[in-house]
């Protein structure tokens, strides 16, 4: 009787709570397959380096990556691009030398600059620092089976602008179905056939954005592919020694168990 | 050692004699790792050794992070970076420390309830139940300082409100805050203090370890039936029990191998999975996060603090028969204190003379409704401060005190228990022994 009114109970509330939080202002994120996402998800290397392209063509001419050395373009595990194209890439960001007391181009040892807008946010963590649906009821069971959702909110961001616009206290502001409050100060970035890829690859808005998401998952989270591995290695051999552990502890107890079953 | 009787070590050689003489520690090591232990002990007494690993893991992959770390308002974030890009295995030592937290928070609430079925608490085990519960607020106190660190905006925002909490304590409370804080806001003082304290505390927590495990090493372990181990001979206690090692430390490695697997992993593909994304923004006094919400581990107790909110009868009457001494900001912080306090005096709550909740068939069901209660408190602590959370808080709140309060103490008197069986030995032959009536041997 009692876990019945208690299952009833919990029920109830869960039920209730879902309808509230439905009714909640999160904005609408969309869901991406990336090549990243899972167990065994890794970077595509191509994509990463036509995201840099994105990030250097359209997003930097606001934002910054404060907090990426420009050498990691060379990693394995992000874009691998050739080390002279890493020092070419560098060179042509100027950043402010103390010691120089003047400004010289930039070497691979260099950060990328920061943002030069106030307003505009560094985007190095910012696949880490959005998230996407975490529900239902607040559970995250979404995001245990599709990710957490940042590289898939910058996706929404850049695909969610509905063309209506607001002017509030002399500020532009454009609607966007994936902002929360649906008002954001940023004017929309992308255009179809903005720019073309050296590869050959689609260049639809969709295909940028979610090259640039891409970009990005990979500068806030510069070591994922050797975490995988790692986790992957450490998940196989914990598995051998919980087996053996396993024989071991039956074993052991074997003659107890027995003994106590025989006597 | 006073406890159960057991053999205990002789020095056979000359040396080893020469060290026991002067200082007798592998005897002491041998009667720890050889204690006596109820050979019927469940898979729920494994949380023991997957805390003492956390705690060890915490320590070696903290200890290695401060290497590397900068306590400094202006570069605490950059250097968690610094951690994440450059260091060599930082982001995985990052991460084993991060997600190590939450390990040990799911390993000690599991502990804890074990206790708190089993009856773990009961007398003559009570010292150990509040070591564990100092022990516990020790770790909660060190998991938050450790979750300012990274100087995030939940970080600064976290700290903001759990500090502002003794801010709400009458009279002295806005002083107190102001000398915790080291100053009127939480700033780089503060990062610094939390940084020392957190680095200080799981020094202090291992010392309570070893005082935690000294008590039951002497009462002895508890176990699923809560029958006492015999100790009128040596020959009577063997049958209730087996030496620790290897038949209990195998089985408790062959558990933690089974959540490390688990744990790595969550670690290795998913280790942010826990946290909250807005902590990966830096910390910015300017702007307020649209949530504040803790770390999961908290969550059961914060539920309880914002439940008792100023137009709830309890704070009215409260602040009535204060003289507005007590308002619905300190009511709510003597509340949550309070729900920790009542888990601590369980041991004198609870009037029961029977030990383990399998024989009493009437606690089971408080026991499991507390069990739901604990998991409603922590998912309303995460939702937003609105109907119908609010109410569903409040109902939770008020359960976790009556079960404490009211339930164990009524319990005791009005409830008939089952008979436990005479012996260990007894339970441990019910399990294996042989149903069909087996020719003896």
């Amino acid at each position: 009787m009692l876990k019945k009114i208690a299952i009833a109970a919990v029920a109830a509330l869960t039920l209730s709570g879902g309808a509230a939080l439905a009714a909640g202002q999160a904005g609408h994120v969309e869901n991406v397959d990336f090549s990243f996402q899972g167990p065994f998800g890794t970077f595509d290397q191509n994509q990463l380096q036509r995201g840099l392209q994105v990030y250097t063509e359209v997003c930097s001419a606001c934002h910054g990556l404060r907090y990426v050395p420009l050498r990691t373009l060379a990693d394995e595990g992000g874009p691998n691009m050739p080390e002279d194209q890493v020092r070419a890439y560098a060179a042509q960001l100027e950043i402010f030398d103390a010691e120089l007391d003047d400004f010289r181009p930039r070497t691979p040892t260099d950060h990328f600059p920061m943002s030069n807008l106030s307003n505009a946010p560094d985007l190095t963590l910012m696949a880490k620092a959005r998230a996407g649906f975490h529900g239902p009821y607040g559970s995250g069971i979404n995001q245990l089976f599709k990710g957490i959702g940042g590289p898939e909110y910058i996706y929404s961001l850049l695909m969610g602008y509905t063309g209506e616009e607001k002017t509030e206290a002399g500020t532009t502001l454009y609607e966007n179905t994936a902002f929360p409050g649906g008002w954001i100060a940023m004017a929309p970035p992308l255009y179809e056939d903005q720019l073309e890829y050296a590869d050959g690859h689609s260049n639809s808005m969709e295909a940028v954005a979610e090259d640039v998401a891409a970009f990005l998952m990979w500068t806030a989270e510069p070591k994922m592919m050797a975490r995988k591995q790692t986790g992957f290695v450490a998940v196989l051999f914990l598995s051998v020694l919980t087996v053996l552990l396993y024989l071991t502890n039956k074993r052991i107890w074997m003659p107890v168990k027995r003994k106590e079953k025989n006597a | 050692m006073a406890g159960i009787p057991h053999d205990h070590y002789e020095p056979k050689t000359g040396g080893e004699k020469w060290l026991h003489s002067r200082l007798p520690i592998v005897g002491l090591l041998y009667d720890t790792i050889m204690i006596p232990t109820p050979k019927n002990l469940n898979w729920m007494w494994i949380w023991g050794i997957v805390l003492t690993f956390c705690l060890a893991l915490q320590i070696v992959t903290g200890i290695i992070l401060v290497m590397h770390y900068t306590p400094h308002v202006d570069h605490a974030f950059a250097s968690v970076e610094h951690i994440m890009r450059n260091v060599n295995g930082g982001h995985m030592l990052r991460y084993l420390h991060q997600n190590g937290a939450h390990l040990f928070f799911l390993a000690v609430y599991l502990h804890i309830f074990r206790g708190l079925y089993y009856g773990s608490y009961k007398a003559p085990r009570e010292i150990t139940w509040i070591i564990g519960m100092l022990i516990y607020l020790l770790m909660m106190a060190t998991a938050f300082m450790g979750y300012v660190l990274p100087w995030g905006q939940m970080s600064f925002w976290g700290a903001t409100v759990i500090t502002g909490l003794f801010g709400a304590i009458p009279f002295v409370g806005e002083a107190l805050q102001t000398w915790l804080l080291g100053g009127p806001a939480v700033d780089n003082a503060t990062l610094n203090r939390f940084f020392s304290l957190h680095y200080l505390l799981p020094f202090i927590i291992s010392a309570l370890v070893a005082v935690h495990i000294w008590a039951f090493h002497t009462t002895g372990n508890n176990n699923p039936t809560g029958v006492e181990v015999r100790r009128t001979s040596k020959e009577d206690a063997e049958k209730d029990t087996l030496p620790f090692w290897p038949y209990f430390v195998m089985k408790d490695l062959f558990a933690l191998a089974l959540i490390l697997v688990v744990f790595f992993a969550l670690v290795g593909f998913m280790p942010n999975y826990l946290g909250h994304p807005d902590n990966y923004i830096e910390a910015n006094p300017l702007v307020t996060p649209a949530h504040i919400v803790p770390e999961w581990y908290f969550l059961p107790f914060y539920a309880i603090l914002r439940a008792f909110t100023a137009d709830v009868w309890v704070v009215i009457a409260a602040e009535w028969i204060t003289g507005g001494i007590v308002d619905a900001k300190f009511f709510g912080v003597l509340a949550m204190f309070g729900a920790i306090a009542v888990m601590a005096l369980a041991p004198w709550l609870d009037t029961s003379r029977v030990r383990s909740g399998r024989y009493r068939p009437m606690f089971k069901w408080w026991f499991a409704l507390l069990c739901v209660d604990f998991v409603v408190l922590t998912w309303v602590g995460a939702m937003p401060a609105e109907e119908p959370y609010a109410t569903i808080s409040l109902i939770a709140s008020a359960y976790w005190f009556a079960y404490f309060l009211v339930i164990l103490p009524l319990l005791g008197v009005i409830e008939k228990p089952q008979a436990a069986p005479a012996t260990i030995e007894d339970d441990f032959k019910s399990h294996y022994g042989a149903t069909s009536g087996a020719p003896a041997e």
